[in-house]
């Protein structure tokens, strides 16, 4: 089994952060996160900047259109969601061996599925129903 | 006895320990159950049943102070993330009680959100939109109690025993759970509150 220890030493060689007592630094560090006021600062000012500009988007309206304002919202969402999962939650592609990202990129495949077949599917269904008008809705039985 | 150590069938050292890959994995069931709510509200978030819509309804400035809290309350958790690094545990509860206190605050704000909406006749059973509006919002208030919950247990948890390897990890889970929740409530202020307030 040479290839097996070879690899190990290599691993060893690899963390810089090998622990002196091995189990307890080991939990700490167990998908290399290291937290700093650094990193945690970073994320924090991103998202004020991110949430103040779509709050004041609207609380101004600053932009005329309602559509294009929805899109610019939905745009400073995700890239908030991503900063979110960067600084805060601290996720990258090696984090427990890749798995915790091949569970998220599966989950997203599975709610973008969920948000879009549902909001394609139910507006077909409402643009094929008689049109209603407020009255008819007022007396609705 | 010293604990088993794995390797895969390529001899790379494997965690000892999935606790954090699990849970995220439950954080990642919660985001589907989020994301069926999401999906009810974004189909009869505009069924308003001749009642009040969102534009009548919602006091952006209010859900600007929540929305301001629970953000504060993601970096004091991490001060807590970063004094554990440093195992300190008098700094650890501090800013723990301090997130604490921001999510009992924003908590506060989103029950007298709904206080108010019932008492003016905008309860769950209105509309369509209003059913749709309690439960997902209702269902993220609801984790942030439990967070709290959790929060308070594990405050106890440390004291008695301090920041043992099992009460960091913990920590840790925690840390993913609540800002997880400040992700999910993201998706709610922008899609809910900011698209539902537009004219």
């Amino acid at each position: 089994m040479s290839s097996h220890t070879d690899s190990a030493a290599g691993h060893d060689m690899h963390d810089p952060r090998q622990p002196s007592q091995p189990h307890d630094s080991h939990e700490m560090h167990d998908d290399g996160t290291h937290f700093t006021v650094r990193g945690y600062a970073t994320g924090f000012l991103l998202s004020v900047l991110l949430t103040a500009i779509p709050f004041w988007l609207v609380m101004d309206q600053v932009i005329a259109d309602s559509g294009t304002t929805a899109i610019v919202l939905l745009c400073f969402a995700a890239v908030q969601i991503v900063v979110h999962m960067i600084y805060f939650l601290h996720m990258n592609t090696r984090s427990e061996g890749g798995w915790n990202m091949l569970a998220l990129i599966f989950t997203l495949v599975l709610v973008v599925i969920v948000l879009a077949g549902s909001l394609w599917v139910m507006h077909h269904l409402n643009s094929n129903m008689m049109p209603m008008s407020t009255h008819d809705v007022r007396n609705m039985p | 006895m010293s604990p088993p150590v794995f390797h895969d069938l390529e001899g790379r050292h494997h965690p000892e320990q999935g606790t954090l890959l699990g849970f995220w994995l439950y954080l990642m069931s919660d985001l589907l159950i989020f994301a069926c709510l999401f999906a009810v509200y974004g189909v009869l978030g505009r069924s308003y049943a001749a009642g009040p819509s969102g534009a009548d309804l919602f006091d952006l400035s209010l859900i600007a102070v929540a929305t301001g809290l629970l953000l504060l309350s993601s970096i004091t958790y991490g001060f807590a993330m970063i004094e554990m690094q440093r195992r300190r545990i008098a700094a650890v509860q501090a800013w723990l009680a301090i997130t604490g206190l921001l999510g009992v605050g924003f908590l506060g704000l989103e029950l007298y959100e709904f206080n108010h909406l019932i008492h003016a006749g905008a309860g769950p059973q209105r509309s369509a939109f209003l059913s749709a509006f309690f439960a997902l919002v209702g269902t993220h208030g609801l984790h942030v109690l439990f967070g709290i919950v959790w929060l308070i247990t594990l405050m106890v948890q440390v004291q008695r025993h301090g920041l043992v390897p099992e009460n960091r990890r913990r920590l840790m889970c925690l840390s993913m759970f609540w800002h997880f929740l400040d992700v999910v409530w993201i998706g709610v202020f922008t899609f809910v509150y900011l698209m539902g307030a537009l004219p």
